[in-house]
C-alpha cells in the first residue's frame, strides 16, 4: 500500500511493501475483530429496563478459552511476522551482494557531500568525484556505500528506495542499494541535526549507462594537475 | 496571639494586651501556605493534577504554533509570530518533554496515584507523607527550570526530546549553550520528583493496606499505578547516569559521547531507550487501571480474569526491559540485533492484546450505561487499539527501516499517548470529580467536550499516517524544501491536520469552563453517585483529611458487581457478604 504513495526505485523496495501488506492484513484482522466485538458488546448489552447484568468473572474454563484461543492464534500471527520482518531486514541490512561500484557518503551539518570513483571504478583515489548534495548512480548496478558523519548524527534516507541508514561521528558505516528505475529521486536527512535540519536535502540522479558514462566525461578531473 | 490562652483556656494578660480568641478566622497567607505544604495526599494530587493540566495547556500552545508553521510555511504565526527553524526546533523538542514528563507522568502516575492509592487501599495517608510533599515541590520547582530554558541567551533546547548526542552534547552543534544543560537539569531534577514518589506508592501499598485488603483484592488500578512505579524505578537509574554523564559533556568537557575522545554517541540511545520504551508502559498501566475500574461500574460487572490482568500486567512490564533497541534499528547498531528486538517486540503484543481482550469481556453480559467516564473508558479502548497495531509496523525491523523518523512514527505514538494521557485522563477526572469536589460536572457540555475531542482527534493524526507512508520525515520545518514532500496534496493534509488540530484544542474550552464552575456550582453528589465498589465511595466527598472517620475492613474483592448476593446489585468491599457459598476471592 505504500507504493499507493510514493514509487518503488530500488530492487528491495518491494520488500518492504510486502510486508507493510502482510502487517496490514493481520493486524488489520485483530483490529477489526477487537473493534467489532466492542461496539457489538455496547450495543448488545447496553442497558435495558428490567435486564441484570451476569455474574461472571471469568475463571471458568468456558470462559477462559476466550482468552486462551486468542491468546495462542495471536503468537502464530506473531510468528509469521518476525519472519517476515527478519527476511526483509536480512535482505535490505544483513546480506550485502559483491558490489559493482562504492561510493563515499560524508554528512555534516547541514550538507551531503558524495564521493563518486572516477573511472578507474575505484574509491579513494585521485580521480573520485566529489559533489555536494548530488548523488549520481547507474540503474541496475549494485552499490555500496560507505556512510560517515563529520559532526552530529544524521540519516541517509531515500524514501523511494525504502532505505536509511544513520550517519555515526566515528563510525563507518556499509550498506548498499540497487536501483532498478531511472529518475531523480530525493534524499533526506532523517535525524534531527540541529536548526539546518529541515534543508539538508539532496538529489540522487539515477542514470542510464550511456547517461551515466556522459555524466562521469563531463566531470572536471581535479587530479590531472598531478603526475 | 497569646500563649496563654492556648494553654489555660484563660487568658493571663486581660487588661494588658489585647488577647485574640485561638479560633480565629485564618488570613488568606496562612491558608495559603497551609495549602502549600499540607502534607495530605489527595491536596497534593489535585495540586500534581492542577500543574500537569497547566503544562498541557503550554504543550498545546507550542503544538499551535509549529502546526501552524507546518500547514502555512513562513507566515506570522498568530500569537506567536514568525517560526524560525531554531524556534521551530526548540517548540518541537520541548512539546514532546513537555507533554510526556510534564504532563503525562503527573497526572497519570502522580495525581492519580496519590489521590487513589490511600484511598482504595482504606489507610489514612501515604506512609510517607512529607517526602510526597518534597516529590511535589521538587516536580514544580523542575517545570519553572524548564520554562526558564526558553529565556537564556541562545533560546530553548531543539535537539528533540531524545536529545540524542553530539548534537546535544556540544553547544557549536546545537547552538543552545545554556538552554540544553537547563533542559537536561530540569528533566534530572523531575526524575529525582518521580523517583521518591514511587518510593512512596510501593512502600504505601505493601504496608498500610486495611484488614482483610489482601493483595489479591486491590484494585487493578492501584496494581497498575505501583507496576509503573517499579518499573519507573527500576529504568531510570541508568538515565540519571547518562544524564549525568551528557551534562558534563556539555559543561565539563568530558567525551563519554564524544567519538573524537574516544566517548561513544550511540551510548547514550541504549541509556534513554532502555528507559524510554519501560516508559510507554509507565503511562499505559496508571491509564489501563483508570479504564479497569470505570468498564466494571458501567456495565455492572465483575472484571473478567481479574488475575488474569494482573500477571500480563507485570508479564508486560517485565517484557518491556527486552524491547528497547527497536528505536535504534537503522541507528548504527549490529544489524543481527534487529532480529532479536523485533521478536521481543512482537511478543510484547501478546499480554497487551491480552488485556485488551479482557476489557471487551468485561463488556460481556452486562448492563452497560453510557455516562460520561464510561464514553471516555470506551474511547481509550477504541482509540488505542489502532496505536497499538501500528506500533507492529514500527516493532517490525524490516517496514522500520522505511518508517523509522517519519509522521507514521508520529501519528503511532499520539495514537496510544493521547488515548493514554488525555482521554484516560478524562475518564478518571469525570469518574472521581464527584468524589474529590462533592459535585458532579454538568452532563451536557461534558457530552460536547467528549465527542469534540474524540472525533477530530482522528482527524488530526490519521492524516500523519498518510504523510508518513508518503515518507515525511519528522522535525523539518519546512517541507518546501523538499521536492517529493512539497506537493500539495501532501500539503492539505497538513492543513487539515492543523485545522483539526486548533478545533480540538477548541473543545478544551467547554471542560475548562465546566470544571471551575462544577467545582462550586454542580449538582451535588451523594457518596457513592456511580454505586461503585471501590473502598473510595465509602467515605465522605470530598474525604476529610485521614480519609475516614475511622478505617475501613475489606471483606471481598473489589469488582463483585451483579453479585445476585447482594443488596442491591453489588457488594461494596466494607461489606461483608453473608452467604458462604459466594466466592469472594477475585
Amino acid at each position: 500500500m505504500i507504493e499507493l504513495f510514493i514509487d518503488q526505485y530500488s530492487s528491495f523496495s518491494g520488500n518492504v511493501d510486502f510486508l507493510f501488506d502482510l502487517i496490514t492484513y493481520i493486524a488489520g484482522f485483530w483490529f477489526l475483530i477487537a473493534e467489532g466485538a466492542i461496539f457489538y458488546f455496547l450495543f448488545r448489552y447496553r442497558k435495558k429496563p428490567g435486564v441484570k447484568s451476569e455474574y461472571v468473572d471469568g475463571t471458568n474454563k468456558r470462559h477462559k478459552r476466550w482468552i486462551s484461543i486468542p491468546h495462542f492464534l495471536i503468537i502464530a500471527c506473531d510468528i509469521v511476522l518476525i519472519i517476515g520482518s527478519a527476511k526483509v531486514w536480512y535482505k535490505i541490512k544483513q546480506s550485502l551482494p559483491e558490489p559493482d561500484s562504492t561510493i563515499g557518503i560524508v554528512s555534516q551539518q547541514w550538507a551531503w557531500t558524495f564521493i563518486h570513483p572516477g573511472k578507474d571504478g575505484k574509491l579513494h583515489t585521485n580521480d573520485d568525484i566529489q559533489l555536494i548534495d548530488e548523488l549520481h548512480i547507474e540503474v541496475g548496478k549494485n552499490y555500496h556505500y560507505e556512510l560517515t558523519s563529520k559532526d552530529t548524527l544524521h540519516s541517509f534516507s531515500v524514501p523511494t528506495f525504502r532505505l536509511k541508514q544513520d550517519a555515526v561521528p566515528g563510525r563507518k558505516i556499509r550498506g548498499w542499494f540497487k536501483a532498478d528505475k531511472k529518475g531523480v529521486v530525493d534524499i533526506q536527512c532523517a535525524e534531527m541535526c540541529g536548526i539546518g535540519h529541515g534543508v539538508m536535502n539532496a538529489r540522487l540522479f539515477i542514470h542510464t549507462k550511456e547517461e551515466f558514462r556522459d555524466w562521469q566525461q563531463r566531470q572536471p578531473r581535479f587530479s590531472m594537475t598531478s603526475p | 496571639m497569646c500563649v496563654g490562652c492556648k494553654l489555660s483556656g484563660s487568658c493571663s494578660t486581660k487588661g494588658v494586651t489585647k488577647c485574640q480568641p485561638i479560633i480565629a478566622k485564618k488570613t488568606i497567607p496562612q491558608k495559603l501556605k497551609e495549602y502549600l505544604l499540607s502534607t495530605d495526599h489527595k491536596v497534593i494530587a489535585i495540586q500534581y493534577l492542577i500543574t500537569g493540566l497547566v503544562m498541557a495547556v503550554l504543550g498545546g500552545y507550542m503544538a499551535y504554533v509549529f502546526r501552524m508553521q507546518l500547514a502555512f510555511p513562513g507566515e506570522n504565526v498568530p500569537g506567536f509570530g514568525w517560526v524560525s527553524p531554531g524556534n521551530y526546533n526548540a517548540l518541537v523538542t520541548n512539546h514532546g518533554t513537555i507533554m510526556i514528563f510534564w504532563v503525562a507522568m503527573p497526572v497519570l502516575v502522580a495525581a492519580a496515584g496519590n489521590y487513589l492509592i490511600p484511598l482504595m487501599i482504606g489507610c489514612d495517608d501515604m506512609v510517607f507523607p512529607r517526602l510526597n510533599r518534597l516529590s511535589f515541590q521538587l516536580f514544580f520547582i523542575s517545570a519553572l527550570v524548564l520554562l526558564a530554558s526558553f529565556h537564556v541567551p541562545g533560546g530553548g533546547f531543539g535537539g528533540a526530546w531524545t536529545s540524542y548526542p553530539p548534537l546535544s552534547s556540544k553547544e557549536e552543534y546545537s547552538l543552545t549553550p545554556l538552554g540544553a544543560p537547563i533542559w537536561l537539569m530540569a528533566v534530572a531534577l523531575e526524575f529525582v520528583a518521580f523517583l521518591i514518589g514511587g518510593i512512596n506508592f510501593v512502600t504505601t501499598m505493601m504496608n498500610a493496606r486495611a484488614p482483610g485488603m489482601s493483595l489479591t483484592r486491590i484494585p487493578l488500578v492501584v496494581w497498575m499505578i505501583v507496576i509503573a512505579s517499579i518499573l519507573f524505578m527500576v529504568s531510570v537509574g541508568p538515565l540519571v547516569a547518562g544524564s549525568i554523564m551528557l551534562l558534563s559533556d556539555q559543561l565539563a568537557g568530558t567525551a563519554f559521547y564524544d567519538p573524537v575522545n574516544g566517548g561513544d554517541p550511540l551510548l547514550w540511545q541504549h541509556l534513554f531507550w532502555f528507559f524510554g520504551h519501560p516508559e510507554v508502559y509507565v503511562v499505559l498501566l496508571p491509564a489501563m487501571g483508570i479504564v479497569a475500574e470505570i468498564i466494571p461500574v458501567f456495565s455492572r460487572k465483575k472484571f473478567f480474569g481479574y488475575k488474569a490482568a494482573l500477571y500480563v500486567t507485570i508479564a508486560t512490564g517485565v517484557l518491556s526491559f527486552f524491547v528497547w533497541a527497536h528505536h535504534q534499528f537503522v541507528a548504527g547498531i549490529d544489524p543481527r540485533m534487529a532480529h532479536l528486538f523485533t521478536a521481543t517486540t512482537l511478543l510484547i503484543s501478546i499480554p497487551i492484546a491480552e488485556l485488551c481482550f479482557l476489557y471487551i469481556a468485561t463488556l460481556f453480559g452486562g448492563s452497560i450505561e453510557f455516562k460520561l467516564p464510561m464514553l471516555w473508558a470506551i474511547a481509550f479502548l477504541v482509540e488505542f487499539l489502532l496505536g497499538g497495531v501500528t506500533g507492529i509496523y514500527l516493532g517490525a525491523s524490516g517496514s522500520d527501516i522505511y518508517f523509522h523518523d517519519t509522521y507514521f512514527v508520529v501519528a503511532h505514538f499520539h495514537y496510544t499517548f493521547f488515548p493514554i494521557a488525555i482521554i484516560a485522563l478524562f475518564a478518571g477526572i469525570y469518574y472521581w470529580f464527584p468524589k474529590a469536589t462533592g459535585r458532579h460536572l454538568n452532563e451536557f457540555w461534558g457530552k460536547v467536550h467528549f465527542w469534540g475531542t474524540t472525533i477530530t482527534f482522528n482527524f488530526v493524526f490519521i492524516p500523519m499516517f498518510f504523510l508518513g507512508m508518503g515518507g515525511q520525515h519528522r522535525r523539518i520545518f519546512d517541507y518546501r524544501h523538499f521536492p517529493e514532500l512539497a506537493g500539495s496534496d501532501m500539503q492539505e493534509l497538513r492543513v487539515f491536520a492543523t485545522v483539526s488540530a486548533i478545533i480540538m484544542m477548541a473543545f478544551q474550552i467547554p471542560f475548562i469552563i465546566n470544571f471551575f464552575y462544577s467545582i462550586f456550582k454542580g449538582k451535588i453528589s451523594d457518596k457513592n453517585p456511580w454505586r461503585a465498589t471501590t473502598l473510595e465511595w465509602t467515605t465522605t466527598s470530598p474525604p476529610p483529611h485521614g480519609n475516614w472517620e475511622q478505617l475501613p475492613n475489606v471483606y471481598c474483592g473489589p469488582y463483585e458487581y451483579g453479585n445476585p448476593n447482594g443488596q442491591d446489585d453489588y457488594i461494596p468491599q466494607n461489606m461483608a457478604i453473608t452467604t458462604k457459598e459466594t466466592q469472594t476471592h477475585g
